[in-house]
């Protein structure tokens, strides 16, 4: 049973991570290589409140507070360069983040954070993250249909002309970093209370990776599918223990046949043998 | 001395990263492709040159070994990756690209093992120079070497040949150069092959400056490598090749000043947003 609990945790963890995610790449346009610095930030914020004897629901707000300020400064370099520049900035951020953490003694360096308090039981855990994955679900497909959904959508598509129809283009942008990236500091604190031990290198440049083929593989922009991705790739090494060893070469072959043969991904495939697209 | 030790060994990083990057940035500046799976490209060419130099014994048949492999390799990611998706927004590429570079590197990883392998016979590597209080590795004196002969070869090439001329009119305009009789597809076939051998060259000699051929070794290089490019103002060269060498010797100074602070990637990535922030279009880049 416990088995089945961390794995439940783990998926409803991914399904956060990708949502927020598909709010910044997918509704929003703004392809991000670092979405693993933010889980990060949220991780460590959330671990160092906990540590000094702060309670946990404290400690993960102030983790998602680390990662939406830090989210937002992106932001405010998504406003200074696009598309490919953007994609390589973000992936910096990522390298910036692991390399600064690495030397600092105050946050461990290489061996992490240990010890972290951890109040509730496996059963706690399973449903605070299945919680947050259905409150970002409900919330995606919410901005999805509203007012900023489809700002986000004209920004996504075409920003001159989301501006010269008087959107606030800057605004949508940020906002949409600020989202994604507060819903990862939000994994990022359940993460560390529920293991007690974060290091540097649980939020590398191959986990975001990861997140990114959850988005991809599931099919960028749709919210069901995002959901459908995340729980699909973090059942599958699971399901094929065999694959373990041969976890990243799975991955990148189902990247890039993803998008040799279906570009749209699961929702894609939907589309085309349904006639009906996914939310 | 010191600090002219550090400039040169900045200087020597700056050529590799050279190598590495005019390729990145001649595909960029084709088609738009950020080509991370290059970093397969070039740990392709340093495995077959480590294990052409181990058997032979010879060092100039495992560079000709390493290059036809990476040249055959390169064109090959073009063909079945990159073409049939030209048409599909930019990150589709890009993915495809992350995706090759991380099944790769867990092939390399399955077939060569994890640990790495080393040369059995590199005299390059316990061969100094000393000039003054200097002192260089041979090593280091030919990847000086290898980037200038190679960059200035690729400049006659771009510069003297019909096909450079061609390769030239297809950047700038491909349907004009297309209606010229230029083959486009010629072109872009032909840019993947100079961008591979480069690499695959790059890749031994890497290897053979930290005596280590390993699985991810291409990687951060490649990463790095589309950090220049977009320092030096994507698909530009000149602008490519002075981002190289300042990020070679920004990375040199800063591993001795920023030790305490952060790690090497995360100086040459500080660098690359601090310059970004300061001029989007990069450093010779031209604004929209």
């Amino acid at each position: 049973m416990d088995y089945y609990l961390s794995v439940a945790t783990f998926a409803a963890l991914n399904v956060i991570l990708a949502l927020g995610l598909n709010l910044i790449s997918g509704f929003c346009g703004q392809v991000s290589l670092g979405h693993a610095a933010f889980y990060g930030l949220g991780a460590y914020g959330a671990a160092l409140c906990s540590v000094a004897g702060l309670p946990m629901g404290l400690s993960v707000a102030v983790g998602m507070m680390v990662a939406g300020a830090f989210g937002i400064l992106t932001g405010f370099a998504a406003l200074r360069v696009r598309e490919d520049f953007l994609a390589i900035v973000t992936m910096g951020v990522g390298f910036l983040f692991l390399g600064a953490v690495r030397k600092q003694a105050w946050l461990g360096a290489e061996m992490g954070i240990a010890k972290i308090p951890s109040p509730l039981d496996k059963w706690g855990y399973a449903m605070l993250a299945i919680g947050g994955a259905v409150a970002l679900l409900l919330l995606s497909l919410h901005v999805r249909r509203s007012w900023m959904g489809r700002a986000f959508g004209a920004v996504a598509q075409d920003e001159d002309a989301a501006r010269s129809i008087g959107i606030d283009v800057s605004g949508y942008k940020i906002a949409a970093f600020f989202i994604g990236t507060a819903a990862a500091g939000l994994a990022g604190g359940i993460y560390a209370h529920m293991t007690q031990l974060i290091v540097p290198d649980a939020f590398n440049f191959v986990q975001s990776v990861t997140i990114l083929a959850m988005v991809v593989v599931g099919g960028i922009g749709s919210t069901l599918g995002v959901v459908a991705g995340a729980v699909l790739l973090t059942l599958m090494p699971e399901m094929f223990r065999f694959i373990n060893d041969y976890k990243l070469l799975v991955y990148g072959g189902l990247l890039l046949a993803v998008m040799r043969f279906s570009p749209e991904g699961l929702a894609g495939l939907v589309h085309r043998w349904t006639g009906r697209r996914l939310a | 001395m010191y600090y002219v030790e550090l400039l040169l060994v900045g200087l020597v990083w700056g050529c590799t990263y050279a190598m590495m990057a005019l390729g990145l940035t001649l595909v960029y500046g084709l088609l738009r492709i950020l080509h991370v799976a290059q970093a397969t490209v070039f740990t392709l060419g340093a495995y077959v040159g480590l294990l052409v130099a181990n058997h032979t014994g010879s060092l100039a048949a495992a560079f000709v070994a390493a290059g036809l492999a990476a040249g055959a390799l390169g064109p090959l990611i073009y063909r079945l990756v990159y073409q049939p998706i030209l048409d599909k927004p930019p990150f589709v590429a890009l993915v495809a690209s992350i995706g090759v570079l991380i099944a790769m590197e867990d092939g390399f990883r399955l077939v060569f093992g994890p640990y790495g392998l080393s040369f059995a016979k590199n005299t390059w590597f316990t061969t100094s120079l000393r000039f003054g209080g200097l002192s260089l590795n041979l090593v280091q004196i030919w990847i000086a070497i290898a980037a200038v002969v190679l960059l200035l070869l690729f400049a006659l090439f771009a510069t003297r040949t019909r096909a450079g001329v061609a390769w030239r009119a297809t950047v700038s305009d491909p349907a004009i150069a297309e209606s010229f009789g230029v083959s486009v597809s010629g072109v872009r076939h032909l840019s993947f092959f100079i961008a591979s051998v480069l690499a695959g060259v790059a890749g031994v000699l890497v290897g053979l400056l930290n005596n280590l051929v390993e699985p991810g070794m291409g990687s951060v290089i490649s990463y790095k490598g589309l950090a220049i490019i977009v320092l030096g103002g994507l698909g530009n060269v000149p602008g490519t090749l002075l981002a190289s060498v300042l990020l070679g010797v920004v990375e040199s100074f800063g591993t001795v000043y920023l030790d305490k602070v952060m790690d090497r990637d995360a100086i040459a990535f500080m660098f690359l947003i601090v310059v970004l922030m300061i001029r989007p279009q990069g450093l010779l880049g031209k604004a929209h």
